[in-house]
Parts: C-alpha cells; structure tokens; sequence
C-alpha cells in the first residue's frame, strides 16, 4: 500500500500522519493515548448530546418534579431512566452533564479562537511594524498581565450586565459576552508568544528577501511570518482551552457567567452545591468530576502537544 | 519594683480581667443572617416583612404585638373607641427618639401624613384613616371613613417617624423604592425603638446597638446585633456551623435534619401566616410580556383556572418544600381572622383539563409569558417557579423566567411592569380584611389594592371588601368573607399555592422568640 502510494508519488494524508514522528511520539505514550480517547468520548458526549443523552433537561414538558433529587441508579431509592440520579428539578444529572459540557466546550473553544485571532494579529504587528506601536501594544499587554485573568473577565462580564438591557441577560447575547470576556482576559499570551517569534524571523532571508521582491506588510505577515511562528501559539491554545473552560465554570459558579437557562457545568456546580451539606452529593460532584476529567485530559495532552513539538527534547 | 507593688498588680490585673469576664457574660454581641437585606432603613418605603421585622427594632409603632401576638402598647399606653368613626389613643411620655428630641403626637400626625404621600408603600395601613387631631401633646383621635373596629390590630407595622429630624435631613417623604430613589432615611434610621441603627452598608451588614435611654428596661443582652445577608443557602448553613453567626433564617429545606442533629444548634420550626401565590396581570389589553398580540389570555377566565389545574402543588410540597408546606386554596391561612376551612379546597391537578380549556380558550398551542419571581425572598421561591414553568409546559406555555434578588424584583413588580408574578403576603392584623383590601379589591388612589399587582377587578368583591372593614358583628362578616373568597376563588383572581413554613436555626446559646408573621425581635434576643 504504502509502496503503491510512493510510487505513483500520492502518499494519503492519513498515511503522512501515520508515518511521522508526532504519530509515533502519541503512539509511545499511554497516558496520550488514554486521555485522547477520554476526550473524544467527552466531545462526542458533548456534540451529540441532543441524540444520545438519554433525556433533554431543558426541555421543561418532559421534566416531573415527582422524579426530582433520586439518588444515581446503585443506590437505595433510585428512580429508573436516571443513571446519574437527578436534581432538585428532577432534570437527569448524566444528560444535564452532557448538555452542560456543551456549553463549557462550545465557550472554551469559542474564547480561545477568540484570544488566539486577537493576540496573534497584535503580536505579529507589534513584532513586525515595531517601534512606537510595539511599545504601545506591549504596554498594554503588561498592565493586563498585572490583573489576574479571571478579575479581568469579572470586570468585563460586570460592566456588560451594567451596560445591556437586563432583559438581554437571558439570551444567546450573554453567551457572546462571556466568550468576550474571557478571550479579552487570555489574548496577552498569544501577542507575547507571536511578538518574540516575529522579532527573530523577520530578519531572516526569506523575509528580507520577500521584502525585496515588493510584497506588502500584510502580506509578508501573513503569508510568510504567520506559517511559521504558529507552531508554539498552536501548543499554547491547547492548554489555554483548559483554563478558558476553568475560567468559564469559575464565573458560572459565581452566578455571572452563562444564563441559568443555558447551565454549564459550573451552573451545575453551583446549583448542586446548595445540596451538598443535605447528602445530595451526586448533583455537585458528578458535573465536578465530570469537569475535572475533561480538563485533565486536555491538559496532558497539551503537554504531550508542547513536548512533541520542542526539538530540544528529542 | 518591689515584690509587693509587683503583686499588687498582679491582684488588681486579676480584678480587671475577672470583672471584664463577668462582664462579658451579660453584654453579647449578636449576629444573625437572612438570606436577604432590608431594601432601605425608611420604615413607610416598602411594606415588606423582613425589612419591617428590622426596622422593627428600631422603630415603633403605637400598638405592638407580644410573644403571644397579643396587642401591647408601645407609644401608644392605652385606646379606645370614642365614637364608632374616632379611635383615641393616648401616647406614652417621656420617650425619647435616639437623639434625643422628645416624642410627642405631632410626630405621629407627621408620620400619618408622610405614609398617605406618594413614594409611601404604607398607604394601606392607614388607608381607612381620614385624619388625625391632635387632641393634646399625648392625645391624638383617628377619625376614619367609616367605623374601623380592629384599627389598632392594624397598627403594629405601621412606624412612628421624629418630625423634627425627617425635617432637618430633607426626608420628610418617603422616596419610592420603586424608582430607586435615595434620601437621609434610606441609609440612616432615627427612631424610638429598643435598638439603634449603628451603621448600614447595603447588602453587606447592618449593625444595631441597644438603646441605653430607652423607655422600658430591655429584656435582652445584646449590646450589638450585627445583621449580614447571606444569599446562598450553603453558604449561611456554613457560617452557623463554624460559628461565624448566631443566628440565620431561612434554613434552607434540605437542611434542617442535618441542623436539627447538630448538637450545638437549635432549629426553631413553626407554621407562618404567609401565603403564597402567583398574580396574572388581568387589566390591559396586551400583556408587556407575552407573544399574543393585541388580546390578554389572562383575562379569559379558563386561561387561569389552566394554570391553576396545571400546578402540581403535592409534587412542589413533596419535592421541592420537602413537605414543609401547607398547599392553599386560600389567599389567607389559618390562624388569620376569617379563614374558612370548608373553602379551602384546592381544585384537581389536571393536565388534561388543563389543556382542554385553553384549547377552549383558543390557544391549543399555548403561548409564551415572561413571568417574574425573586430568588432570595419566600422559602425556595425560584425553585418553586422553575417547577412551575416545567408544569405550565405541559400545557404548552412557554414560560420565561426572570428570577431575581428582591432588591430589583419588588421596584419591578411594584410598578406592575409584569405580567405574570410570586407574591407571599401575612397579613400583619391577623385578619382577612387586611389580605382582602391589599390583595384582593380593586387599585384605587387611597391605598387599595396597591398590592393587587395583577389589578384583578371585580365590584362585588370591592362592596363586600368595604363592608368587611366595618362589620362588628363577627357572623355576618366571616359571612361575607366567605363570600367574597368564593367569588375570587371562582374567578381565579390568583393562583394561591401554599403556606411556607418558618425554619429558624440558632446556636443552642441563643434564646428567641418566633412570631408566626417571622418578625425577629432583638429585644427578646437573649444570649446565655
């Protein structure tokens, strides 16, 4: 197979990716392995949540209180159809997790692309353009980085409840804010990261020498600088999903994050919490543990990521 | 320093230490929790319980309750009826408000006047007043519209105010909470009562001293109560644990077996008069927030009997009150003057025919209705609406729900900017007509129905809810408040729900009294 390929010179980008030294490095690591399988199965949960949870939590009609605060299936008294049990409204704790982690993943992600978009674009002007606008871009970046990340997306999250309509508190738009928020609270790294990067490759030759050819800034930045100083931002991204998703259940927990219609895992968090001293451990803890999970598993695998990717470690 | 002086002092160091420990054990400082604040220190800017049962403290009214809810006088040593329109009280003398000008009957006149203004939320209490003479410096004579025999049943949340200080600092009215207003009164507090008002951060802890010149001997220790609101159940169940408070309230439901079996803390459980229920804005022609266009579902009688049948109020008990609940049918509880246990019946919970009469109604698909409800108010109260919303989607409403802190749910629903609302009310005579007036007759300028947010109308209940105020003759009037129940009850005017139960914890140290309108005296708080 691999000979037909390579001979008729179409190696199948599966293969490519089968073949290279990050394949193998993932294939050498059991713990890679195991945590990329938890979280495709987290993600898969997640994403396909409305087909295979077993109910919908949010859809009120099929809710009955009579079912509300069952304990999870092995213990005495458990309602059936409730794995995980249920909570003081009755809604099924396993499917309010797969829903919940929905919106944590889908705020993670969305705030990292966020931050990333942001702070690569300004790390690269500032590195490229220099001077004047570099010290100023990177001034700011410093203040910010004297806040602690999560009072930034406090602030920003405040002045925004302040700021709108209190009846657009409940809609998608807070989700927006809060996607806002925490990606205005990360962008520091990225710029800081893509400025350092640019400040050496930008005198290397190929760059001068697409200077010399009459490509414009925009250009160069794009087409040549952006390829190449991405690798480390890529690694960077990664882990930051995990702490973006911290960052979200932190603020949902504190009641300023996503609308209670909408529960992330840290709205469940808190919502169980006020059960927690009456023994109704599983409505706090399974979302807990679920969140845990999920961020761990990405974690190691940022790692793996960061270590596979640093030729001094090989 | 020679051996003696040094033992000497050593002896007086004793003295010291001793009598400043014997002295501890009578003087205590005392805190306590609730799971919300106080609105503002005006005692004529809301009239609701938790604010009144703090203000309380520190203001007076003319006639009080006892530990037995029966009626003590406070300015007020004695009142009779000197015609059947004019009740005249006689004012206690020598009483001091707490800096220090002399109590006399122009600062009731004054605080008669300054509840009848608008920004006042007790227009009710003193609605059925016409004026006030002044008879002499401790004589006042209240004339009333018509005969008022339980006038001074009425009175004991109604608080008297200094004339000369409002004066001084500009706070002559009561400013509207409604429009968050703000004036001397709302920070600061100057009144008669047992306790005074040291310092007030909103929101974060409210502090009251015992008031050394005040004109009865105290009967409580506590030389400082410090009151902290502390929103999140979990949060002020741990806080009484570790010992960080005295007191708090509410338990939260799930809570009290574990409280009850700490050895160290008390939980004090009781009915309270409270009832619970839901109002549906049935006056203008297109509700503020709903989908239907151009018409009011809740004016349509079936539209709220659908709602009604479509509560599940034993599963709300069971489940969400864990029991601790006393479903209603009634929009007054027992133990209030006129409850009649034959009319509290409560019609079936019936999805079935929930559904069927809004298909008769004309919306078999249901519509959506934006509905209001604090979270930090009533015994679970957003939970409550949560699971209603969940039972009214059975029948195909689409309910959205704002649930709220109270500080900005009541200015909402007070101005009626609301379509559909949770609204608990006590009433503090202990008697129908107070719940009737408040709740149940039509919004009129003088005070009536200023609580009937939904402006529910009906003109018999109006006659029969005027004719109850003056009845003497205790038959013919629990007649007519049967009569005016059913008619409302009939008519779903409201969706009554339950009576919550009082939950109260307290270290085993604290002594305290509960009343079953949930008023915490500080004056009968003693800590051993």
């Amino acid at each position: 197979m691999t000979m037909t390929a390579a001979a008729t010179g179409r190696v199948s980008r599966f293969a490519r990716w089968r073949d290279s030294d990050l394949a193998y490095n993932f294939r050498r690591s059991p713990v890679t392995v195991v945590s990329a399988a938890v979280l495709a199965i987290c993600l898969a949960g997640a994403i396909f949540a409305p087909w295979v949870a077993p109910h919908n939590p949010f859809d009120l009609a099929t809710l009955n209180l009579l079912d509300a605060l069952s304990p999870p299936q092995w213990m005495a008294g458990a309602r059936p159809g409730y794995l995980l049990g249920t909570d003081d409204q009755g809604r099924d704790v396993l499917s309010a997790i797969m829903f919940g982690a929905r919106i944590s993943l889908l705020v993670g992600l969305a705030s990292v692309i966020f931050a990333m978009v942001l702070g690569v674009s300004l790390g690269l002007i500032a590195g490229y353009v220099g001077g004047k606008l570099d010290a100023f871009i990177m001034r700011i970046a410093d203040v910010q980085l004297s806040f602690p990340a999560i009072l930034i997306a406090l602030l920003i999250d405040g002045v925004a409840r302040a700021v709108l309509p209190r009846e657009t508190h409940g809609g998608p738009l807070a989700l927006f804010v809060l996607i806002f928020a925490i990606g205005i609270s990360n962008w520091v790294q990225y710029a800081r990261t893509v400025r350092g990067s640019t400040l050496v490759e930008k005198n290397k030759e190929y760059i001068q020498a697409a200077r010399v050819i009459g490509i414009r800034p925009l250009g160069i930045m794009r087409h040549h600088l952006l390829p190449n100083v991405l690798g480390p931002v890529l690694v960077l991204a990664t882990i930051n999903i995990a702490t973006a998703i911290i960052t979200e259940a932190t603020l949902s927990f504190l009641g300023v994050g996503v609308p209670p219609t909408q529960p992330s895992l840290g709205t469940l968090i808190r919502i169980g919490n006020d059960f927690l001293f009456s023994g109704e451990w599983w409505i706090t803890i399974f979302p807990g543990a679920a969140l845990v999970i999920m961020v761990l598993a990405i974690n190691l695998l940022g790692d793996w990521l960061r270590d596979a990717l640093n030729p001094r470690l090989q | 320093m020679s051996p003696t002086v040094r033992r000497t002092l050593k002896a007086l160091l004793a003295l010291v230490l001793a009598g400043g420990l014997a002295a501890a054990t009578h003087a205590a400082t005392y805190k306590f929790a609730d799971q919300g604040d106080a609105t503002s220190m005006d005692p004529h800017s809301l009239n609701e319980s938790l604010q009144l049962s703090l203000l309380g403290n520190i203001y007076e009214p003319l006639v009080g309750r006892g530990k037995k809810l029966e009626l003590v006088p406070l300015l007020a040593t004695s009142w009779k009826q000197t015609e059947p329109t004019v009740w005249r009280f006689n004012l206690r003398r020598n009483v001091k408000f707490h800096d220090g000008t002399p109590f006399t009957v122009d600062d009731v006149i004054f605080s008669y006047e300054r509840s009848k203004v608008d920004g006042s939320d007790m227009k009710t209490k003193i609605a059925t007043v016409k004026e006030m003479r002044k008879i002499d410096d401790y004589t006042v004579d209240f004339v009333t519209n018509d005969p008022f025999p339980i006038l001074p049943d009425t009175l004991n949340t109604w608080f008297i105010m200094s004339k000369a200080w409002c004066e001084k600092n500009n706070a002559t009215a009561p400013v509207d909470v409604r429009k968050g207003k703000e004036n001397a009164a709302t920070l600061r507090a100057n009144g008669t009562g047992p306790f005074m008002l040291k310092s007030r951060e909103p929101g974060v802890r409210t502090v009251f001293v015992q008031n050394p010149a005040y004109w009865e001997k105290v009967e409580s220790n506590v030389t400082e109560a410090i009151f902290t609101p502390i929103k999140n159940d979990a949060t002020r169940v741990a806080a009484l644990i570790s010992g960080d408070i005295d007191m708090m309230e509410p338990v939260p439901l799930q809570d009290i077996e574990k409280l009850k079996a700490a050895p160290a803390l008390n939980v004090l459980q009781g009915p309270e008069l409270r009832t619970i229920f839901l109002g549906m804005d049935q006056s203008r022609d297109e509700l503020l927030f709903s989908n239907v266009k151009g018409k009011n579902p809740f004016k349509d009688r079936r539209v709220r009997q659908a709602f009604y049948q479509a509560i599940d109020i034993e599963a709300i008990k069971s489940r969400i009150m864990r029991g601790a609940a006393t479903p209603t049918n009634l929009m007054i509880a027992p133990g209030i003057r006129g409850f009649d246990p034959a009319l509290n019946k409560r019609l079936p919970h019936d999805t079935a025919a929930a559904k069927k009469l809004m298909v008769d109604a004309g919306y078999p698909d249901g519509f959506e209705v934006g509905m209001n409800c604090p979270n930090d108010r009533y015994v679970n109260d957003a939970a409550i609406c949560q699971a209603i919303a969940a039972m009214l989607a059975q029948i195909g409403v689409k309910v959205n729900l704002m649930a709220e802190t109270k500080v900005t749910y009541f200015p909402k629903i007070l101005s009626r900017n609301t379509s559909f609302y949770m609204l608990g009310w006590t009433p503090d005579s202990y008697d129908a007509q107070n719940a009737i007036f408040a709740l149940l007759m039509t919004p009129a300028a003088n005070g009536q129905g200023l609580f009937n947010l939904g402006s529910y109308s009906n003109k018999r209940v109006d006659e029969l809810g005027k004719a109850i105020a003056s009845e003497l003759d205790q038959t013919k009037r629990n007649a007519m408040i049967a009569e005016l129940f059913k008619i409302h009850g009939d008519e779903f005017g409201t969706l009554p729900l339950h009576q919550q139960a009082l939950a109260w914890a307290a270290k085993k140290s604290i002594q305290l009294v509960q009343l079953a309108d949930n008023t915490n005296q500080l004056k009968w708080t003693i800590v051993k």
